[in-house]
């Protein structure tokens, strides 16, 4: 009985009052910052302000899946993580696959005149 | 024997038939393969998610000579969103933590208090979706507010699935207290907050601040 306890508290990512204050302190802070940079707009340069919140996005994801969702190598017997590794793999995929094919489709169609298209 | 053994002993056998029950098919946390099932249909709603991000990437620059995000994004509503959504998952947190100590009041409390912060964020997006069909930014008006509206839209649905998730849970937790299916339903209940929080994430910044930048 007192086992099962014990392997109850452990199976799952047991949360803790600082595991969740850690994860907010850190989440606030990374989503203040791009917020904080978009709308000043203190680095002049726009390209290097969507890098700068591109990258502070990632952490925060990472962030969050850490602390509040709680998945590590432990939980599940390591299933949790599994899954999430192939849910990524194929989220890439889609999203990466998806914008490299429309955006080279885009650039490879030639402007044309309206009328120059046959039959049109 | 006298009454009081027969009771002792009937007490003695109530509570290992308790835990029999309780251990029966379920690992631990009485939420064993719940909890693994649950996680994988979460993934699945990520990639739901995934195809409409990527939907949205693909559409964000075709304006058909429409309005561009920088004319109708607001910012500080987004900030006052993201802050709504980023404080109702700390609030959850400590809904999980109460749940495991056991304190049936504060969780429902927390409970509670994460469903309102979840409604202001709601209502704040349905007031944003309002002000844009007002200004004429409807889903019909071109590809990039098509693809917005699809987008933050299912996100908005989910957490108004959520919502409703909560409302049953705080009935069934007033109800039943918490028992091991309560507890293993708010565990279900709080990934799925999570993951909306983490989708909000990816809305906010790839959205609505390099939708402004551009």
């Amino acid at each position: 009985m007192s086992v099962s306890h014990e392997n109850h508290d452990a199976g799952q990512g047991h949360s803790s009052r600082r595991g969740y204050l850690i994860g907010f302190g850190l989440s606030a802070l990374l989503t203040a910052v791009p917020f904080y940079l978009v709308m000043t707009g203190v680095l002049s340069d726009a390209q290097t302000t969507a890098i700068a919140i591109i990258v502070l996005a990632f952490v925060q994801i990472v962030v969050h899946t850490l602390f509040f969702l709680h998945v590590n190598t432990r939980s599940e017997g390591g299933w949790t993580l599994m899954a999430l590794m192939f849910s990524v793999v194929i989220i890439a995929i889609v999203i990466c696959g998806s914008l490299w094919i429309m955006y080279h489709l885009n650039s490879n169609m030639m402007p044309m005149e309206p009328g120059s298209m046959p039959g049109m | 024997m006298t009454s009081e053994t027969i009771a002792a002993g009937t007490e003695a056998e109530a509570s290992p038939t308790f835990y029999l029950v309780e251990e029966e098919g379920h690992d631990h946390s009485g939420a064993g393969g719940t909890m693994l099932g649950f996680w994988i249909y979460l993934m699945t709603d990520a990639l739901i998610f995934a195809t409409l991000f990527a939907t949205y990437g693909v559409l964000s620059t075709s304006y058909a000579g429409g309005p561009v995000p920088r004319q109708i994004f607001e910012l500080p509503l987004v900030a006052l969103n993201t802050a709504l959504l980023l404080v109702s998952s700390i609030t959850y947190g400590m809904a999980m933590i109460d749940m495991e100590a056991g304190h049936v009041r504060r969780t429902q409390i927390w409970l509670a208090v994460t469903a309102l912060f979840g409604a202001g964020f709601l209502c704040i997006e349905l007031y944003e979706f309002s002000t844009l069909i007002a200004e004429g930014a409807t889903p019909q008006r071109s590809a990039f507010l098509s693809g917005f509206f699809t987008l933050v839209g299912t996100h908005g649905l989910h957490v108004a699935f959520g919502l409703m998730w909560i409302a049953v849970m705080l009935v069934q937790v007033g109800q039943r207290g918490l028992i091991t299916e309560n507890k293993r339903r708010l565990m279900c209940l709080g990934m799925f907050w999570h993951l909306l929080d983490v989708v909000w994430i990816g809305v906010f910044t790839f959205v609505y601040l390099l939708g402004v930048l551009r």
